[in-house]
């Protein structure tokens, strides 16, 4: 069982001493994700959700605890070698899709590829066979000012999985989407969990997301209530 | 890399008016400062051209007593000697020697300070073209004590062709000799202080007045090849111990200086230039980072190095600077060349600079050398611009840029 664990969040505190009053965004948390997750980390507006994904993510350093991915303590990384541990283990998706809006849909994707030193054939194929799966077909040469956003954050989900990483963290990416697009993106990626095993971990307050998630934690006030 | 390269690439071309008026100001500042330069060469190479080919030629040879105060008892002791070692000398392309004396013109109005030349019409007529210069008159007609003044000098004088002009000077054993000299011809040069100051007479006829007997004062020497100057000079001198020889550069201090501070003026002016680009280019590229501070987050956040970011905004300064560094330098050939090619005409303002010896018709001109350095100039500003904004870029947190809206 602790074989699968991909994601081990050890007593995870955050304090931003930014104000005059301290503010505490995460608090002693403590969060084991398990490989083939689809979980989704909800709670109001400043419950420490986006704080919590980034931690996870290395995108933000923790001001007590650890982040085990994979048995990897990321908390104690160079900031190179993080930026190189999530290139190589984590995919994102923001809320703004967020994609490099000079390169084509195909290039977004390829791009990470290409960062991980992947060869050319290689990186054709598996482009191919993303937009394949997100249902992007021709549209490989599209800039994303020339896609929806719904096209856009599908293109967004096929350059997170670029990469092969162990999970795929994803910060409120139906925000931005109607219902009809919201559910086609959930579609996709709960087949990617399916069938392919990817764990995925939102964070979000769409009850769409909820709705599908196969385990829900909830913050308040930065703590895990359930 | 390639994907670098391609994204910065892109990125200028994302706010294309933006990057265009950034590469339009590197053009236009590349521009003007080789224009003024190769304006400011080819005036001076002419006046430098002028005054050799006109003037003091590539060099001259004198006793070297002669210059402190121009006695003339210091005469050349080996002339005819010279004359045969000059002749035997394949660099050359004419020489003349002179013999000369400080006088006093006088005409029934005016007296003035002169130099009085005594040459052999021929010899000087191929070293300087004096000849060409005589717009009133003729070059000596082979009569006795005729004179060849400067317009400048007939005005002042108020004189004409064919009236006297009355030069009093000493000879070689200081006796007072006073002559009336008829004005054969007036001649005209671009030089105003020159002709202001120097009159040409045959020199049989000084000779005799100052009985040199057949030694010259000096020989003006003018070769095929500017080049070769430093070696007929030493040629010389090892064959003519007795003699002084003085290159032009000796001549002409202001010349030579106006010459070799060519290059430090030119670093000072492009210096000027591109330091105002600089900052042109630091505001433009800063401006354009923090519009894509986002964006470099997302970068970051999935898997771009600090050291990527930071070539990738280099790589987009540097290509403007690529862009606009080459096409500045083109236009500034073209303009260069053409103008070289018709000259600028400065007659309105042409009184003054004959005044100072400049010609009217400026040909501008810059070697390929300066084009060189101006390249280098701005490559160099460009990599200084560029690191101001790639440093910029470092400083970026992922997760605050992209939360940045």
């Amino acid at each position: 069982m602790m074989a699968n664990v991909v994601i081990d969040a050890h007593n995870l505190s955050k304090t931003y001493n930014e104000g005059p009053v301290p503010v505490h965004a995460v608090k002693h948390v403590h969060l084991h994700i398990e490989q083939g997750e689809f979980i989704a980390l909800v709670g109001p507006s400043g419950s420490g959700k986006t704080t919590l994904l980034n931690m996870i993510g290395g995108l933000d350093a923790p001001t007590e605890g650890r982040v085990l991915i994979d048995g990897t303590d990321i908390t104690a990384m160079k900031e190179n070698k993080l930026i190189d541990f999530r290139l190589h283990h984590i995919g994102f998706v923001f809320q703004a899709y967020n994609l490099i809006p000079v390169l084509t849909a195909e290039e977004n994707i390829d791009f990470i590829m290409l960062l991980q030193g992947a060869g050319k054939a290689e990186r054709k194929a598996r482009v191919q066979q993303l937009l394949k799966e997100v249902g992007l077909e021709g549209k490989e040469h599209s800039r994303p000012s020339e896609l929806s956003g719904g096209q856009q954050q599908r293109v967004a989900v096929a350059r997170a999985l670029a990469s092969k990483p162990k999970f795929v963290l994803a910060d409120e990416p139906t925000a931005n989407l109607d219902s009809a697009t919201a559910g086609n993106l959930l579609d996709i990626m709960e087949k990617l969990n399916k069938e392919e095993g990817m764990t995925f971990v939102f964070s979000t307050h769409d009850p769409r997301v909820i709705q599908r998630a196969h385990r829900v934690v909830t913050l308040e006030d930065g703590e895990i209530v359930e | 890399m390639r994907m670098m390269i391609t994204i910065a690439w892109r990125n200028i071309w994302r706010n294309r008016v933006r990057s265009l008026v950034l590469i339009l100001s590197i053009v236009m500042g590349i521009w003007a400062g080789a224009f003024i330069m190769s304006f400011y060469w080819g005036m001076s190479k002419q006046q430098v051209r002028d005054t050799i080919e006109q003037n003091i030629s590539h060099l001259q040879m004198h006793h070297p007593a002669f210059k402190e105060n121009y006695d003339v008892q210091y005469t050349l002791s080996s002339t005819s000697e010279i004359a045969d070692k000059l002749d035997a000398q394949p660099q050359l392309k004419a020489w003349s020697g002179r013999v000369m004396t400080m006088a006093m013109a006088a005409s029934a109005n005016q007296s003035t300070g002169v130099t009085l030349y005594g040459i052999i019409p021929e010899q000087e007529d191929a070293l300087t073209g004096l000849a060409g210069k005589v717009t009133e008159g003729n070059y000596f007609s082979g009569k006795k004590n005729e004179v060849l003044i400067g317009s400048k000098l007939a005005e002042q004088l108020k004189i004409d062709v064919r009236k006297k002009v009355i030069c009093t000077f000493q000879d070689r054993d200081g006796e007072i000799v006073s002559v009336a000299l008829r004005v054969c011809g007036i001649y005209q040069t671009r030089n105003a202080r020159l002709e202001e100051g120097m009159l040409f007479m045959q020199q049989s006829d000084l000779a005799a007045l100052l009985k040199t007997g057949d030694a010259v004062h000096e020989m003006a020497v003018l070769l095929n090849d500017e080049t070769q100057v430093d070696t007929v000079v030493h040629a010389l001198q090892t064959a003519f111990p007795a003699a002084s020889v003085e290159s032009w550069k000796e001549l002409s201090p202001e010349l030579r200086m106006m010459t070799e501070s060519f290059n430090q003026y030119m670093f000072i002016i492009i210096g000027i230039i591109l330091l105002a680009l600089l900052f042109g280019i630091i505001n433009t590229m800063l401006m354009a980072i923090l519009e894509r501070t986002r964006e470099l987050g997302v970068l970051m956040a999935v898997g771009l190095t600090k050291r990527k970011v930071f070539l990738m905004i280099m790589l987009e300064t540097m290509y403007i600077a690529l862009i606009g560094g080459p096409v500045g330098l083109l236009l500034s050939w073209l303009t260069v060349q053409w103008t070289h090619h018709v000259g600028i005409d400065l007659s309105m303002y042409s009184k003054g600079l004959e005044e100072y010896g400049y010609a009217s018709m400026v040909y501008p001109e810059l070697g390929m050398a300066s084009y060189g350095i101006i390249l280098l100039m701005v490559v160099l500003a460009a990599f200084i611009a560029s690191l101001f904004p790639a440093a910029r870029a470092l400083k970026l947190k992922p997760v605050e840029a992209i939360r940045k809206i």
